[in-house]
């Protein structure tokens, strides 16, 4: 029987289809490629991290404090803390005063202050981190030396995390303060981009009741941010996980489990930067900082899960 | 006639636009006004002035007196969360807040901190639930989140929010035009029922529900306060010529 002419099918596909497909198969690998990426590259440092993985239990690396390549001791536990230490310092400095700050622009401020304060804010961000370190050094360190821990001792020195052990000004208090300054621009943009979602009717009709403009944002604005404004949190505190340059300028870089906010710290990006590419024949130094790649990306990917966690029941619950 | 709001001079700017001019007008107590007239003529920035919404808009700018009570409440050592309290708002689209039945009745009383313990609270969250005309229905799932209310039902629930705090005046945005028919009706009956009780001033454009709410009634056009008087005579025997062609429905 001779074919039937159908609406429906073309017996020559024609351009646009084809165009629509290419589209969609092009587009479907440039989104695997950056997951396999991922996936690739912890492969990558699992393989060259073998080594020392394999001549060592894992317990003895990650708990071990003592890092003396040459004598065969690979002790990551004090780049661990530090990296722990100098983010903890970093977000709870930065979150209260950024959350409050990006309160202030989506709440408060006027059209105009927002329309100066916000491109200025914006900028923070694009400062390149080797000039945040330059600032740390120059100006954060002596801060801390001559104004913040004579001010600890002998007022909070019989709490064992701020007693002042060493008098340089170097170390985890530094580091957090540059980190702080530094998330602080990525904190607040987000947190004011999720409050600005809140329709102005939910505003309104909290305010006609008589509520205050405060009583509205803490009884109506902020429980219904709260899920959005932690992950603005978790993005900051990722960002700060992995800062290298501006940290290990002001921190110290001393393989030591710190015990104080005063103390010197050696954080795992620093010393994966400051080390990898030399002293390469000791043995299994290559290895070990491949090693400590592979555990501050198991550190992020672990916090990054977590939160996704708790963000999900959060979500959930309402 | 006794006046609730007198409006004195009242001149207000979205920006450079005028958009009331010079108005001149007072309220009576106790009754329902109704504002009517064609979009963009000023109606709903009228009453925005009247719990002092209005300044909500960024880049706005007033002048003149709105009077409650003989006092204005743009002299400066007004509290405008008093203002708010007295002068209570419908708004056009109903907007519970993200919380439970119980808790948006509540929640203004918790505000002023107008009861004493929890027991004060239920009774209140009741009374204004019943006079609302939503108690019967909601009962039993007082806990249940606001949101999961039809629209008709969460109109009435954000009167009973606004009684809540025992306002003398009620504004109404256009109260019932997001609802359908018969949930509009429960609203108007509402508001007639209410009506000994409360100055109420509702903001409308179909001119049926002007007729069956109001006991006075101001036309308003461009900005300008056209003509005001009580209902039987402007619907009657309208004195200006754009009243008489707005009511033949010819704008």
């Amino acid at each position: 029987m001779a074919e039937l002419n159908s609406t429906f099918t073309t017996t020559t596909k024609d351009r646009r289809t084809k165009q629509d497909f290419l589209a969609s198969r092009t587009f479907f690998v440039l989104t695997v490629f950056p997951v396999l990426l991922i996936v690739i590259i912890t492969v990558a440092l699992f393989l060259r991290a073998q080594p020392i993985l394999s001549e060592y239990p894992l317990t003895d690396l990650l708990l071990g404090e003592i890092w003396k390549p040459n004598q065969g001791l690979f002790g990551f536990r004090p780049f661990i803390l530090g990296t722990i230490w100098v983010t903890t310092v970093g977000v709870i400095l930065s979150v209260p005063a950024s959350i409050l700050t990006s309160i202030y622009l989506a709440e408060y401020a006027h059209a105009r202050t927002r329309a100066i304060a916000k491109p200025i804010l914006d900028l923070l961000a694009a400062i390149p981190p080797v000039v945040y370190g330059v600032w740390g050094l120059l100006a954060v360190v002596p801060f801390v030396d001559d104004v913040l821990a004579p001010l600890a001792e002998g007022r909070l020195d019989s709490i064992s995390i701020f007693s002042v052990t060493q008098p340089t000004g170097f170390g985890i208090l530094a580091g957090g303060i540059v980190l702080a300054v530094m998330i602080a621009p990525l904190i607040i943009s987000v947190t004011f981009e999720v409050l600005s979602t809140v329709p102005n009717d939910l505003r309104h009709a909290s305010l006609g009741v008589g509520a205050t403009q405060w009583q509205t944002i803490r009884t109506v604005v902020l429980p219904q941010t709260l899920p959005g404004i932690i992950a603005a949190v978790v993005l900051g505190a990722s960002r700060a996980l992995g800062e290298t340059i501006a940290v290990l300028m002001v921190v110290g870089n001393v393989p030591k489990v710190p015990t104080s906010i005063f103390d010197t710290a050696y954080p795992l990006p620093a010393l994966i930067a400051n080390n990898y590419g030399e002293m390469m024949s000791i043995p299994l130094y290559d290895a070990a900082l491949l090693g400590a790649a592979l555990v501050l990306l198991v550190v992020i990917l672990i916090f990054n899960i977590l939160s996704t966690l708790v963000l999900q029941r959060m979500l959930r619950r309402k | 006639m006794d006046a609730h709001i007198q409006v004195k001079n009242l001149n207000a700017y979205y920006g450079k636009q005028l958009a009331l001019k010079d108005i001149n007008i007072e309220i009576p107590k106790n009754q329902i006004t109704v504002i009517m007239g064609p979009s963009g003529c000023g109606k709903t920035t009228l009453l925005k002035t009247f719990n002092r919404f209005f300044e909500l808009t960024e880049n706005t700018q007033l002048t003149g007196e709105v009077l409650v009570d003989g006092e204005n409440i743009y002299n400066k050592d007004i509290d405008v969360t008093e203002v708010r309290k007295i002068v209570g708002l419908l708004a056009q689209r109903p907007s519970p807040l993200p919380m439970s039945i119980y808790d948006n009745v509540a929640y203004g009383m918790h505000i002023h901190h107008m009861r004493k313990n929890r027991e004060d609270y239920k009774d209140g969250v009741k009374h204004y639930l019943e006079i609302a005309g939503l108690w019967e229905e909601v009962q039993n799932r007082l806990n249940e989140p606001a949101t999961s209310l039809s629209i008709g039902q969460q109109q009435r629930l954000c009167l009973a929010r606004g009684l809540a705090v025992e306002p003398e005046i009620i504004l109404g945005d256009e109260p019932t035009s997001a609802l359908d028919p018969i949930s509009s009706q429960h609203i108007e009956s509402r508001l007639l029922d209410l009506k000994k009780q409360y100055t109420t001033i509702i903001v409308t454009h179909t001119l049926r529900q002007a007729k069956r709410l109001a006991d006075y009634v101001i036309f308003m056009y461009l900005g300008e306060l056209i003509e005001a008087g009580p209902a039987k005579e402007i619907f009657s025997n309208p004195k200006h010529e754009r009243t008489k062609q707005y009511l033949e429905g010819l704008f």
